[in-house]
């Protein structure tokens, strides 16, 4: 089903989740959440663990797949897409995941090359150098082809789960908690491979994190959630929707207690 | 008071019955959501080739791995048949037939069986924590981000491995328990080599061999789907992908059994259908 006449339409957002609910048993994680994400922006969704950021990033390739509600990519709605039609939309986007998820059974070569001798017509003596073209695009040397992810550290490991999910060109980059347990200069890394990748490719890029000076480096607008349980009837999840400049100035406490990292009356709730 | 204990006893008795009932309607979406997850692997079976580089570690890890192990455990299950039956044998002064009993022991019951619950213990429990890892470390939500379906990549050369291998895995535990029951019977025991051999090539027939060998791809593909799914649905954690595998060997083994009596009475219904006046020991 087609959102509009055209699915590439310029003006049309690249992603709209409409009214979506996703529920695990009985626990609610997203209640009738509605965002739209035009092309070519960074948005950066933020908010407390738990509050559903890592599902929702999920619900917009469909490896979660909402209770009601629907998600558009590109004009198509992918509940509505067969296997073969919902194959060819997910690589048009790449996600990174937060352990980057690198198959353990393979080199680092090989899992930067998985998602070009599954989709990707290609000679196989060209793939190598497409490798590590994109390796060297993250920073890391052709020499780790041959290394097992288990090898490197982290900060690596995050970046070769950019450099393969940068492989296809995609039209759509999902990162979730990219600096999570990474140190501060590795960190700053990543955060400026994002702002480099948005540039080199005009990509657009949804970045699920809590690191705000990753939020605030990387994002043209934030969107800020909260846990369903701490709702009052009828409130909207997205608690901030704005640029990075407005977070300072909005009077919710709940985002300024957030962006400033008080503990506040949530000590107490710990401690009691 | 007394109406105090019965409505005690009544709160006690509804709440037993709605744990009963919880764990039944646990079992029965485990067996249907099981039972989904073979369709859908049967399915993907059918519609393309599985991935090559996927499939090769898959057949070497059943196939050339287990073979040392199924090899031994059929060589002492030999000899052991030799010893247990010996005596009872010996008893009605028919130690010439024990080729006969230990061999087509082996080659119905204890060959298929052994060979499965090896499969099932040594790869079934490996593939559940593999690919349980894999579920945990998002690295199975990776495929399927990636467009490759985490079923056909990842479960179909797992179940064919299994599914093409346990028939070669069981000739083996049959072989090996027929060479330990033949030496430990003709140099331990005494019996005459002679008639060892020749109450063997009389009472072991054909459809012996293929009863178990058809015995076998049920249970190949019993483990390999149990040890799957419960992999693709390992709960969170360590401790998630312990269970995964740990509760991967004890349903394998017990589908192992079930279906070892089932298919047992079924070959068996064949057999006396087809051929009344079968083999008799005595």
């Amino acid at each position: 089903m087609m959102l509009t006449d055209s699915s590439t339409d310029v003006n049309q957002p690249l992603l709209h989740l409409q009214h979506i609910r996703v529920r695990f048993g009985s626990y609610t994680v997203l209640r009738d959440f509605t965002l739209e994400i035009p092309r070519g922006q960074t948005l950066a969704i933020i908010g407390e663990s738990g509050c559903g950021k890592t599902v929702l990033l999920k619900s917009m390739i469909g490896l979660v797949r909402p209770e009601q509600g629907k998600v558009w990519f590109n004009g198509l709605e992918l509940q509505q897409l067969n296997e073969q039609e919902l194959t060819r939309e997910r690589i048009k986007i790449g996600f990174v995941f937060q352990q980057a998820a690198l198959f353990d059974s393979m080199t680092i070569g090989q899992n930067v090359a998985f998602p070009l001798r599954h989709h990707v017509r290609m000679n196989a003596a060209e793939i190598p150098s497409h490798v590590v073209d994109r390796l060297a695009e993250v920073g890391l040397p052709s020499h780790v082809v041959l290394k097992k992810p288990v090898e490197l550290s982290g900060g690596m490991r995050k970046r070769v789960g950019l450099a393969r999910a940068l492989i296809l060109d995609p039209e759509l980059v999902l990162y979730d908690e990219p600096t999570t347990g990474l140190d501060p200069i590795m960190s700053d890394v990543i955060n400026e491979l994002i702002i480099r990748t948005r540039s080199r490719y005009t990509v657009t890029s949804v970045v699920v994190t809590h690191d705000m000076r990753t939020a605030r480096k990387v994002a043209d607008r934030i969107v800020m959630l909260t846990p369903v349980d701490q709702l009052k009837d009828g409130e909207s999840q997205i608690i901030f929707d704005g640029p990075p400049s407005e977070l300072e100035r909005i009077q919710d406490p709940r985002v300024g207690q957030f962006v400033r990292g008080e503990a506040g009356s949530r000590l107490t709730e710990v401690l009691h | 008071m007394n109406s105090a204990i019965v409505q005690r006893t009544g709160v006690l008795f509804a709440d037993w019955m709605a744990n009963w009932g919880r764990v039944v309607l646990d079992g029965v979406e485990t067996v249907g959501a099981m039972t989904l997850f073979a369709w859908k692997t049967l399915r993907w079976m059918l519609a393309k080739r599985p991935p090559p580089e996927s499939l090769w570690p898959n057949l070497y890890q059943v196939g050339v791995l287990s073979l040392p192990v199924v090899a031994l455990t059929g060589t002492f299950i030999g000899m052991v048949l030799a010893v247990q039956s010996h005596f009872q044998f010996s008893q009605l002064g028919l130690e010439s037939r024990l080729g006969a009993v230990i061999n087509m022991t082996l080659v119905r019951e204890l060959g298929p069986v052994l060979a499965a619950t090896m499969l099932a213990g040594r790869v079934g429990g490996a593939m559940a924590a593999e690919l349980g890892t894999m579920r945990v470390t998002e690295q199975i939500d990776a495929l399927d981000s990636m467009g490759a379906n985490p079923i056909h990549y990842l479960v179909v050369p797992r179940v064919l491995a299994c599914l093409f291998l346990i028939p070669t895995l069981t000739v083996m535990a049959d072989f090996m328990g027929f060479v330990g029951g033949y030496g430990y019977s003709v140099a331990i025991l005494g019996i005459d080599e002679h008639y060892y051999l020749y109450n063997s090539e009389q009472f072991v027939e054909a459809f012996d061999l293929f009863a178990g060998l058809f015995k076998s791809f049920f249970f190949g593909a019993a483990i390999a789907i149990v040890s799957c799914y419960r992999g693709f649905h390992c709960r969170p954690g360590a401790e998630g992908v312990g269970h995964a595998a740990t509760s991967s060997f004890v349903i394998s083994f017990v589908l192992i059994l079930m279906l070892d009596l089932f298919l047992g009475i079924l070959l068996d219904s064949f057999y006396y259908t087809v051929w009344p006046q079968g083999a008799s020991l005595f």
